[in-house]
């Protein structure tokens, strides 16, 4: 039996927010275990000293100890996991300084997290999976060269997309709306199928990614079943040809976004998530209906527009909707709101989760709204550089699961 | 024999001596230990739900963390409760500890509300002042009066 990946775990409040129970359900349903690293009052007394940041709140400067022995190899770990409650400034400070003191001065994957007595299992999966993989499966990312015929699937909230690839190509693709999840999954892989001309016989191994990834994943019997933050992390820098070095991985999906600093193609630290519906793909989708067109064309729409001149607030996608329907009203025109919408969810993703990473680039851009040049536009603005898209872009989950899965190939 | 609420509420010395002078300590009896196993340096013996930080809306906005509203909903009733206090400030780890500065500044202004006797006390740094620390809680004690 594989050992458990053990996680230690940082934090403060977890338990009086009556949630413990659910980090410790999250981390064992992919194969980890919380543990609290074991230290003595003197090390919190002494290494709280020695960070030198002062925090008033005990169980920051135990968390802040816990870390430093941690990095210092005084208790050893395969992951990290730092949590706080969500709202507290003092523990956003700690939260943030303890993720980079541990990813630049350790190997150790970290994921941080906060929380409300509202978090579940659920909402924490994803991150823990991708937590104990990238923990325990190094050798699976470090492959970089597609090999044989191989199906990527990538279930996601929005849309179900299918690639086949044959010796390192694309050789088929597949997209379509997320309806019923197994059909929806079904429907992609045979158009994939068709483009590539070829049978389901003729594939030697399958990779599942995405929200319906089990589900999918046991229906068409794949070999890998991977949350996307690994996966597409993977598929980004092998689509953008940076697979060695660092890059920032950003994906603004139809529920939920990734911003991901990613080293020779694996993930180090990662965010995941958004305050709301209107920092996502959702959101433009929402908008491209109220300004009459296809989601297609409201990218080149907001090239044409100034979105400064249209004041936008789309922390709530109510809200959100609420500013371009009256700026619609006052005289906008759809390319200033096109625009100026396009801007607002940068502007929420920029200020929500990349401040939780360390953006270097290369910046890729994936996923769906990738394609929205007006959305990667007014994020290059925000950060200063030059986003990279690689082709394909919007199959990256499915990119990466096809390219993972061929180590499967002789398993099979 | 007086409630009294003490502060650090996890020090099991104050309890101890609020005790032996014949009051009732209100305090969430946990120790802190010389080793740390557990996820905070006060992790609580009880089973924390969910729910706990909603029934701590009553003392703290829903603004307000969600690990101080879970606190708040064990020392809320408490500090109702209370007929008189005793808080100790900047205390050592090992004297008893609350792990969330929040509560703490929380607690502690909710017992300087009270109309209530209270003795407000900072933690001894020599023995000197240990030995009128103790004495002060001891006259504290004694002065509550109530059947012993």
């Amino acid at each position: 039996m594989t050992p458990p990946v053990r996680i230690a775990q940082l934090s403060c409040g977890p338990e009086y927010s009556g949630i413990q129970h659910e980090i410790d359900v999250a981390a064992h349903a992919v194969g980890g275990e919380i543990f609290y690293p074991d230290i003595a009052l003197r090390d919190v007394r002494r290494d709280f000293d020695r960070f030198g940041l002062d925090v008033r709140s005990p169980d920051l400067k135990l968390a802040i100890a816990r870390a430093m022995a941690l990095v210092e190899g005084r208790v050893e770990a395969d992951a990290v996991f730092i949590a706080t409650c969500f709202r507290c400034a003092e523990a956003a400070i700690v939260r943030n300084e303890l993720r980079r003191y541990i990813t630049e001065h350790s190997k150790l994957p970290v994921v941080s997290y906060s929380f409300t007595e509202r978090t579940t299992s659920g909402t924490l999966l994803t991150r823990m999976e991708a937590l104990t993989t990238i923990a325990r499966r190094r050798a699976l990312l470090a492959r970089e060269v597609q090999q044989g015929i191989t199906l990527g699937l990538d279930s996601g909230s929005a849309t179900t997309k299918a690639i086949v690839m044959k010796d390192n190509k694309i050789i088929g693709t597949g997209w379509q709306p997320t309806t019923e999840v197994l059909k929806s999954a079904n429907d992609v892989i045979d158009h994939a199928l068709m483009e590539a001309g070829i049978t389901r016989d003729d594939i030697q191994a399958v990779g599942t990614t995405g929200y319906g990834r089990f589900l999918v994943g046991k229906e068409i019997r794949a070999d890998l079943i991977q949350e996307e933050l690994t996966v597409n992390s993977k598929g980004a820098v092998y689509l953008a040809n940076r697979q060695h070095g660092p890059a920032t991985v950003i994906d603004i999906g139809g529920m939920d976004n990734k911003a991901i600093s990613v080293m020779d193609g694996i993930p180090g630290t990662f965010t995941m998530g958004g305050i709301c519906a209107g920092a996502s793909g959702r959101f433009l989708e929402m908008t491209a209906k109220r300004l009459g067109v296809d989601i297609t064309e409201l990218g080149p729409l907001a090239m044409k527009g100034m979105g400064g001149r249209v004041p936008m607030n789309s922390y709530c996608i109510v809200f959100g909707t609420q500013s371009l329907v009256n700026a619609l009203a006052a005289g906008s025109t759809r390319e200033d709101v096109a625009a100026a919408a396009c801007h607002s969810v940068a502007e929420q993703v920029f200020e929500q989760q990349l401040q939780e990473v360390d953006i270097k680039e290369p910046v890729i851009m994936v996923g769906g709204t990738s394609l929205i040049e007006g959305l990667v536009f007014a994020m290059g603005e925000l950060l200063q550089t030059k986003i990279v898209v690689p082709p394909h872009s919007q199959y990256i989950g499915a990119v990466g699961s096809a390219l993972l899965a061929s180590g499967f190939i002789q398993e099979r | 024999m007086v409630k009294v609420f003490i502060y650090p509420a996890t020090s099991l010395i104050l309890s101890d001596l609020v005790a032996r002078y014949g009051h009732t300590p209100l305090s969430s009896a946990v120790a802190i230990r010389e080793r740390i196993q557990t996820a905070g340096l006060e992790s609580p013996p009880l089973q924390i739900t969910p729910e706990e930080p909603k029934k701590g809306l009553r003392w703290a906005a829903v603004e307000v963390p969600a690990g101080v509203r879970g606190r708040m909903s064990l020392y809320g009733p408490q500090i109702e409760a209370c007929e008189a206090a005793i808080i100790i400030n900047d205390a050592d780890l090992a004297f008893g500890c609350m792990g969330c500065a929040r509560t703490n500044e929380l607690v502690k202004f909710l017992l300087r509300q009270k109309d209530i006797p209270k003795l407000d006390l900072y933690y001894p740094k020599s023995e000197e002042e240990g030995v009128q620390f103790v004495s002060a809680i001891k006259r504290f004690l004694d002065g509550l009066g109530g059947q012993k």
